[in-house]
C-alpha cells in the first residue's frame, strides 16, 4: 500500500507550528517522548516503546566455527526488519534505502563501538565461538526509529545470557540452563543514538522527531554516545549544511539525553532482575496495560448515594400505609381485564424530563443542590402537587431512590420504566398528602 | 454443516457479538425449531421495514453477525439492528462525506487518496459553479471535502464535491490553513451524533471551524496555533478519556 500522503495544509501547520516553538504533542524543542522498556519471559527479549514507535528486539546465541580472518573472536549479527506491521507505507522491496541505512547506522553502533567484548565469546580458538545474533523488528512507526531501535538493542543485549561453557582439554561442555545458571555478555559500555531533525534550513531543531516532523524536515544528525561522553557514531542526512558550533550543542545535549536514558536502562534492568529473582510474574503480559476504548460508552449519570438510607427511611415514616381496598377488575373480553385506570399519558412530558437530565449531567454539585430541594419539596409539598403528570415510577433498581405509590387514591397502574443507564436519578421521592 | 441454534436478537442487544453469531428476529423464533427457512418480508415487521445496519448480514433465518461488536437496536421506523465495531480503516461506502488529499492531476480527473484501497477519482466538473472554462484551482496536496456517488468493491470510487441539485452545501475544496489528522471510525460516529457533548463543550472554550470526514480524518483550524493543537489533542483523547476526565481536562484549559 502507499503511505497516505503529506497535505499542503498539514505541512504548512507544522512548519508554522515549530517556528512558533511548538510541537504537536506539546513537547518542548529538546524534550524526549515518554520511553517504556518492557521485557518478555525469555532472556534477551525486550520491547521499547518511546510514545508511539514501538519496537521488539530479541536475542539468541549458537556455537559457530569463527571468521577465518579472526579466529579468537566471537561473531555479531545485527538485523533490523521494517513491515507493513509498522506502517502501510514499508513493503518489502519499497523500503530498501531507508531499511538499509537503519541496518548500517545500527551496525555501526553497536559492532564497531566494541561495546561487546567479542573475544569473550571465544570457546575453542579456531573452531567453536558463539555468535550472537540480534534481531528488531518495528511494530510501530510513529517516528525516530533509530533511537528506539538503539535502546532495544543494547537492553535486549544487556539482558541476555547464554549458556556456560567449560574446556577442559579437548573436551568441551556446554551446560543446559537447569545445569548451570547461563552468564550474561560482557559489555564494556550501553551506546544510545539521538537523533535531531532540522527545519527551515538549520535554523530551529528538534530532538526526537514523530514521524510527521520527519516528513516535513530538512536534515537529520543523528549522534551515538555513551554515557562516558564517548561519541560512538555520527551521522548526517538530508538536505541541511550544519556549522561547527551547531554540532557541538548537539553534542551536548545528547549527553544529557543519554545519561537519562541509560539511568532509565538500569532501574528497568534491575526491576526485572528483582522480579525474576522473587519469583514474581514477568513477562509481557504482565507490563503492557490495557487500553480501554471509550468511544462506544453510554455515559451513566452520577448518582448521588451519600444518604439513601435516611431519605428513604424519612420517606418511609411519614407516608401513610397503602389502602386495603382495591377495585375489583371490569372484565371486557374473554381474557381481558382491567384493573384501575391508567394514568395520565404523560409523553408530552419527555421534553421536561429531558431538561431534567441535561442538567443532571454535573453530578456532585447538582446532588448537593438536590439535598436543599428535596428539604424544601417536604415542606412546599403542595407545589409538587401541581406537577402531578411526573410519571410515578416503581423501580426494581437498587441505584433509585424508593417512591411510594400514592395512598389514598386507587392503586394505579404504573409505568415501570426500563432500567436504562440514562436514567435519570433526579427522579426525586415526594410525599402528596 | 449443522445450523446454529441462533440466539434472539432482542435478548443481545448492547452486548458483544461475534461473527459467525446468528440472531433471531421475533417472527421467526417458533419457525426456527421446525428448520424452515423463512425470508424476512414486509409483513411480518410491525410496520415499514426492518433495516439491517453495518456489520449485519441477511441469511435465511435471520441476522448473520459479520463484524465483533456490541449490538445496537433502534425500535423508530420498523427498526434497526446494526453492530458498533472499532475501526480504523476505512472503506468507501456510497454516500459517505469524506476527507481526500489529492494525489494527481490526471487530465480531467483528480485523484484523491481517501484512506481506502484505492485512490478515488474526482471530475473538475463536479464543483459547483464549474465549466469547462471555469475550472476549480485545486492543487496537489489540497483537502477537498465531497462524496462518494460510486463505491463498491468492484469499482474504483468516485467522489463528487456537489449534491442531486447542483448545490456544494459545504463540500468543495477545503480551506489553506488548519490541520489535518486522523481518528477511529467510532469516535467520528459519535462526534457526527446529534447534539454531540464533545463538540458542544470545545465550542464553549474559543471558536473553530471543523470538518469531519467518515473516513477518520478530521480538519480543525482555530484562530492560533495553540488553540488548534489543544482542540487536536482534546479529539484524539477522546478515543480513551471518560467523559468526567474530558471534563476535568476542559475545566483546567478554560481556567488558563
Amino acid at each position: 500500500m502507499k503511505a497516505t500522503p503529506l497535505s499542503n495544509c498539514e505541512r504548512r501547520f507544522l512548519l508554522r507550528a515549530i517556528q512558533e516553538k511548538k510541537r504537536l504533542d506539546g513537547r518542548q524543542c529538546y524534550d524526549y517522548r515518554n520511553i517504556r522498556v518492557s521485557f518478555g519471559a525469555d532472556r534477551g527479549c525486550c520491547m521499547v516503546e518511546l510514545g508511539r514507535t514501538r519496537v521488539l528486539a530479541q536475542v539468541s546465541c549458537e556455537l559457530v566455527p569463527p571468521k577465518p580472518s579472526r579466529p579468537t573472536e566471537g561473531v555479531l549479527f545485527f538485523n533490523l526488519e521494517l513491515s507493513p506491521m509498522a506502517a502501510p507505507g514499508l513493503e518489502p522491496g519499497r523500503q530498501s534505502e531507508l531499511l538499509v541505512s537503519l541496518n548500517r547506522l545500527l551496525e555501526r553502533c553497536l559492532r564497531d563501538s566494541k561495546c561487546i567484548e567479542t573475544e569473550s565469546l571465544c570457546v575453542v580458538a579456531g573452531e567453536k565461538v558463539w555468535q550472537i545474533r540480534l534481531d528488531m523488528h518495528l511494530l510501530n512507526h510513529d517516528g525516530n526509529i533509530t533511537d528506539a531501535a538503539s535502546i532495544a538493542g543494547i537492553v535486549a543485549l544487556c539482558h541476555f545470557r547464554r549458556p556456560d561453557v567449560s574446556v577442559q582439554g579437548e573436551e568441551v561442555t556446554v551446560y543446559s540452563p537447569e545445569e548451570r545458571d547461563p552468564v550474561p555478555l560482557s559489555i564494556h559500555h550501553m551506546p544510545i543514538c539521538v537523533s535531531f531533525a532540522f527545519f527551515h534550513q538549520g535554523t530551529y531543531l528538534l530532538v526526537d522527531p514523530t514521524e510527521r516532523e520527519e516528513r516535513v524536515m530538512d536534515g537529520l544528525l543523528v549522534i551515538a554516545m555513551n554515557k562516558h561522553h564517548e561519541i560512538c557514531t555520527i551521522q548526517s542526512s538530508g538536505v541541511v549544511m550544519l556549522l561547527p558550533d551547531q554540532i557541538l550543542r548537539c553534542s551536548k545535549i545528547t549527553a544529557v539525553k543519554v545519561a537519562e536514558i541509560t539511568e532509565l536502562i538500569q532501574k528497568a534492568l534491575e526491576n526485572d532482575q528483582k522480579a525474576r529473582k522473587e519469583g514474581g510474574k514477568f513477562g509481557f503480559a504482565e507490563s503492557i496495560p490495557n487500553q480501554r476504548i471509550t468511544a462506544f460508552k453510554m455515559e451513566s449519570a452520577a448518582v448521588d448515594t451519600n444518604d439513601v438510607e435516611e431519605q428513604a427511611g424519612e420517606i418511609i415514616a411519614k407516608a401513610d400505609p397503602p389502602s386495603e381496598v382495591f377495585a375489583s377488575p371490569v372484565l371486557h373480553t374473554p381474557g381481558t381485564a382491567q384493573i384501575g385506570e391508567g394514568i395520565e399519558s404523560s409523553w408530552g412530558d419527555l421534553e421536561e424530563s429531558e431538561k431534567e437530565e441535561a442538567v443532571e449531567e454535573e453530578g456532585e454539585s447538582e446532588a448537593a443542590a438536590f439535598e436543599c430541594e428535596k428539604v424544601e419539596t417536604e415542606d412546599t409539598s403542595t407545589l409538587r402537587e401541581t406537577k402531578s403528570d411526573e410519571p410515578i415510577v416503581l423501580s426494581d433498581s437498587e441505584e433509585e431512590e424508593v417512591v411510594i405509590l400514592e395512598p389514598q387514591e386507587l392503586p394505579r397502574k404504573t409505568r415501570t420504566q426500563t432500567s436504562s443507564q440514562q436514567e435519570n436519578p433526579s427522579k426525586k421521592a415526594f410525599n402528596k398528602r | 454443516m449443522a445450523a446454529e441454534r441462533g440466539a434472539a436478537a432482542e435478548a443481545l442487544v448492547g452486548q458483544v457479538v461475534l461473527p459467525g453469531d446468528l440472531l433471531l428476529l421475533p417472527a421467526h423464533y417458533d419457525e426456527d425449531a421446525e428448520g424452515e427457512r423463512l425470508r424476512l418480508s414486509a409483513g411480518t415487521a410491525p410496520q415499514g421495514q426492518l433495516l439491517c445496519g453495518p456489520g449485519l448480514r441477511r441469511s435465511g433465518a435471520g441476522l448473520l453477525v459479520t463484524k465483533c461488536g456490541l449490538l445496537r437496536h433502534r425500535p423508530a421506523g420498523g427498526g434497526a439492528y446494526w453492530v458498533d465495531s472499532q475501526q480504523k480503516r476505512y472503506v468507501p461506502v456510497k454516500g459517505d462525506h469524506v476527507i481526500g488529499i489529492v494525489t494527481a492531476k490526471a487530465g480531467d480527473v483528480f485523484r484523491l487518496d481517501v484512506g481506502g484501497s484505492e485512490p478515488a477519482s474526482l471530475s473538475y466538473l463536479a464543483f459547483e459553479g464549474a465549466t469547462k472554462r471555469n475550472r476549480p484551482n485545486v492543487q496537489v496536496g489540497d483537502l477537498i471535502y465531497g462524496q462518494f456517488v460510486v463505491a463498491n468493491k468492484d469499482m474504483e470510487p468516485e467522489m463528487v464535491c456537489i449534491d442531486s441539485s447542483g448545490k456544494s452545501s459545504g463540500m468543495g475544496i477545503i480551506g489553506q490553513d488548519g490541520f489535518l489528522f486522523k481518528v477511529s471510525l467510532g469516535l467520528i460516529r459519535k462526534l457526527l451524533a446529534p447534539k454531540c457533548e464533545i463538540i458542544q463543550e470545545l465550542s464553549q472554550l474559543y471558536p473553530f471551524e471543523l470538518v469531519l470526514g467518515m473516513n477518520g480524518r478530521i480538519w480543525v483550524k482555530a484562530k492560533t496555533v495553540q488553540q488548534t493543537l489543544i482542540i487536536v489533542n482534546i479529539l484524539e483523547a477522546c478515543e480513551y478519556m471518560t467523559a468526567q476526565q474530558r471534563k476535568q481536562a476542559l475545566a483546567k484549559l478554560s481556567g488558563n
